[in-house]
């Protein structure tokens, strides 16, 4: 049966590359975002792919007081309710060691609005006793790193969030997914020179549904990624703390 | 705008560029004059600006707006054209024109007005533009046939000269379903297939030719003749891609002649009838991303002429030049073609086309040199979307509305802020 989907941070590449193979099954979406003119041209774009229904509302993770609105867009609608949540800032390590208080959007953006969020919705979904929730963290998140570890830290707390959520949720019949991905081709990455395994938004969408459909509880994507963090993550700290990886 | 620099190449892999490339997502980012290239999927030197800076389209690939009533569709214009014929084709509505790769963008589509299998009954695909959003100098300009009818006719076909395309409201075609129903026939002979060809009444016709065969069988092959249906067909299989570049005696003479005598003999001498998804009839090369690395680092070129009716015995000869090279590939096309055409700079005319692939070995450029030179002296024209070797002397007197073309360019870019290395190889904005 097809649901409804919610999209946090509907304009981000992901999410577009996402929603499409949402289209293409025929179910609805909510898209929210900051952008709405953009976001009216990306439900066009949506329910010209087949999408049932698309309605867009204005979301900041930023600002909490337009989370209710969105919330309210699933009540009057029949069948399943699932999220994804997309949203996520990433300034620079240099950016943020001049100017700590960028910590705060990041944590904010990245971790703390999204969770607030979901919070608010659990209760809904697991009325329906159904549903998926996703999540999208980082391989950043997996171990903090000389290169971008505030970033890797809110997506470490999402990550933590994300678990303890699966485990309330599952009760209820609501699954919950965290998406670990390396970097990826979006306008965020474009022009940064070499980074390794970088994998093209499509994929990741892809391996997104496929992770949904198979209920699986962490992917990573692009799949080399397991590998890589598994390694990584091993490095005994003694060691770990002397390298620039 | 933030651009990248990168090496890239045409689809041939013969011409490559270093230059920036900015990708916007949204036509409001764009905030340089510089021109537009999508999927890369012009063989020679069409997409590259060396040195300087091209704009990546491919991530603007939205869907404005579908009216099911007419048919209209209006899109972005790095919106891959295969991606448009699967999202519509199973409610009735295809793409009027599709060239041979579903990884061309409508931008691409329109700037070289390609052609398809129906081009004998449908015309090109700068017909089927109903209008058109150029992007000049950051501003926006709506163009259509009507009411700007010589900017019209310099875009369509036009290499990107006039502007960047953002976006172009279409004029799909009815269809009744999305499942090709395809018949195959042999021809054993170069007279034989042309006889095919002209006899054909099918809406959608190809030939390919067995560019390898001599003597006796010099311009064998097999007709496909198909029409759009209703049924279903299993998905076809998950797209594959080339992990490397493949070693040089892969494509090899005899190794090649050996391949083109089995797919010839495939199909059963009688012919045959089947049914096929519509993916893999218009692109049957798409199933193998990256196939152009078959042809190793060196690459390849593709010839590609149309010649007047009339002049078919001296394409015969054309093609008795190659077969006795052993320098062609396997993909080699013949195909009937209409006189439809909406550009100044279009490539359609009433006669027959030949498409062949060949290796970047020894020997092969000067080979299409001479097969240049012999499509000028009977009045035939090369397919700028394919060449890579002509030069501006050779084009220019082949496209008889060039000089108008380069009144409307100049008009319009008066700069040549548009430039990109097709233009400068062929000096093709200045008169012959
Ligand atoms: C396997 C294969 C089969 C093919 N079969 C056919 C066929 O049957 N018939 C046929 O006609 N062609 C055929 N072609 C050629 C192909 O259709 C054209 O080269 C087409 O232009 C490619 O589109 P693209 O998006 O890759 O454009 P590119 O190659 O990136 O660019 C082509 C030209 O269009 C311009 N351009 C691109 N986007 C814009 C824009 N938004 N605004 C302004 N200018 C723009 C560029 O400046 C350049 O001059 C085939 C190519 C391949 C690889």
């Amino acid at each position: 049966m097809n649901q409804t989907w919610i999209i946090l941070g509907a304009s981000s590449a992901i999410a577009r590359a996402f929603c499409r193979e949402l289209a293409e099954r025929g179910d609805a979406m909510v898209l929210a975002g900051r952008r709405k003119d953009d976001l009216d041209a990306t439900a066009t774009d949506l329910k010209a792919r087949g999408a049932s229904a698309v309605d867009v509302v204005l979301f900041d993770a930023r600002d909490p007081s337009s989370f209710d609105a969105v919330i309210d867009t699933v009540d009057g609608v029949e069948g399943l309710i699932s999220a994804a949540v997309f949203v996520g800032s990433m300034p620079t390590q240099e950016a943020i060691d001049a100017d700590p208080t960028l910590i705060d959007g990041t944590v904010f953006d990245s971790f703390t609005g999204p969770a607030h969020f979901l919070t608010q919705l659990a209760p809904k979904m697991e009325e329906r006793g159904g549903g998926t929730i996703v999540g999208v963290g980082s391989v950043a998140g997996d171990r903090g790193r000389l290169g971008n570890y505030v970033y890797g830290a809110a997506k470490a707390g999402f990550a933590t969030y994300l678990q303890g959520l699966r485990n309330r949720m599952g009760r209820e019949g609501v699954h919950v997914m965290t998406v670990k991905p390396g970097p990826v081709d979006t306008p965020m990455t474009f022009g940064m020179d070499d980074l390794p395994f970088m994998a093209q938004p499509e994929t990741v969408a892809r391996d997104i549904m496929r992770g949904v459909e198979r209920k699986r509880n962490v992917i990573y994507t692009a799949k080399i990624w397991w590998v890589i963090m598994m390694v990584i993550r091993s490095i005994p700290e003694a060691i770990f703390k002397k390298l620039s990886i | 705008m933030r651009t990248s620099t990168k090496t890239y190449s045409g689809w041939g892999r013969v011409k490559r560029a270093t230059g920036h490339v900015a990708r916007p997502e949204k036509p409001d980012e764009i905030d340089i004059t510089a021109p537009a290239i999508g999927n890369c999927r012009s063989y020679g030197d069409a997409s590259l600006n060396t040195d300087g800076t091209a704009i990546d389209t491919t991530w603007m690939d939205r869907i404005l707006h579908f009216d099911a009533k007419t048919g209209q569709v209006t899109v972005e214009a790095g919106m891959q054209i295969g991606a448009l014929a699967r999202i519509f084709a199973g409610r009735g509505w295809i793409p009027a024109v599709m060239p041979g790769t579903g990884f061309a963008t409508i931008g691409g589509c329109i700037a070289h007005d390609v052609h398809g299998k129906n081009h004998h009954i449908h015309g090109s695909f700068g017909q089927h533009v109903v209008k058109l959003t150029l992007l000049q100098n950051g501003v926006r300009k709506t163009v259509s046939p009507k009411s700007n009818k010589e900017l019209f006719a310099a875009t369509v076909g036009g290499l990107g000269q006039t502007g960047v395309i953002v976006q172009a409201v279409l004029q799909l075609m009815p269809c009744a379903g999305d499942v090709m129903m395809v018949t195959e026939q042999r021809a054993d002979g170069w007279d034989e297939f042309v006889a095919l060809l002209d006899a054909s009444v099918a809406t959608y016709t190809v030939g390919w030719i067995d560019a390898t065969a001599t003597g006796d069988t010099l311009g064998r092959g097999i007709l496909e003749e198909a029409e759009l249906g209703r049924g279903i067909v299993p998905d076809s299989k998950q797209a594959k891609s080339v992990p490397f570049n493949a070693p040089n005696f892969a494509l090899s003479a005899p190794i090649v002649k050996l391949f083109n005598a089995a797919y010839f003999r495939r199909v059963p001498e009688r012919g045959r009838t089947s049914v096929k998804p519509i993916g893999d009839f218009f692109f049957p090369l798409d199933k193998i991303h990256d196939w152009n690395r078959l042809y190793g680092k060196r690459g390849f070129h593709q010839f590609q002429c149309v010649v007047p009716v009339e002049r078919a015995p001296a394409l015969r000869e054309m093609l008795r030049m190659i077969a006795a090279s052993g320098l062609a590939s396997p993909l080699a096309v013949l195909k009937r073609m209409g006189a439809g055409s909406a550009g100044m700079m279009s490539f359609p005319m009433d006669g027959y086309t030949l498409a062949v692939d060949f290796p970047n070995k020894d020997g092969a450029e000067p080979l299409i040199r001479t097969l240049i030179d012999k499509t000028a002296e009977i009045g035939g024209r090369v397919y700028l979307a394919k060449d890579a070797l002509a030069t501006g002397d050779q084009i220019k007197p082949m496209y008889p509305n060039h000089a108008k073309w380069i009144k409307a360019v100049t008009k319009a870019d008066p700069d040549g802020a548009m430039e990109t290395d097709i233009i400068r190889r062929l000096n093709l904005r200045t008169p012959l």
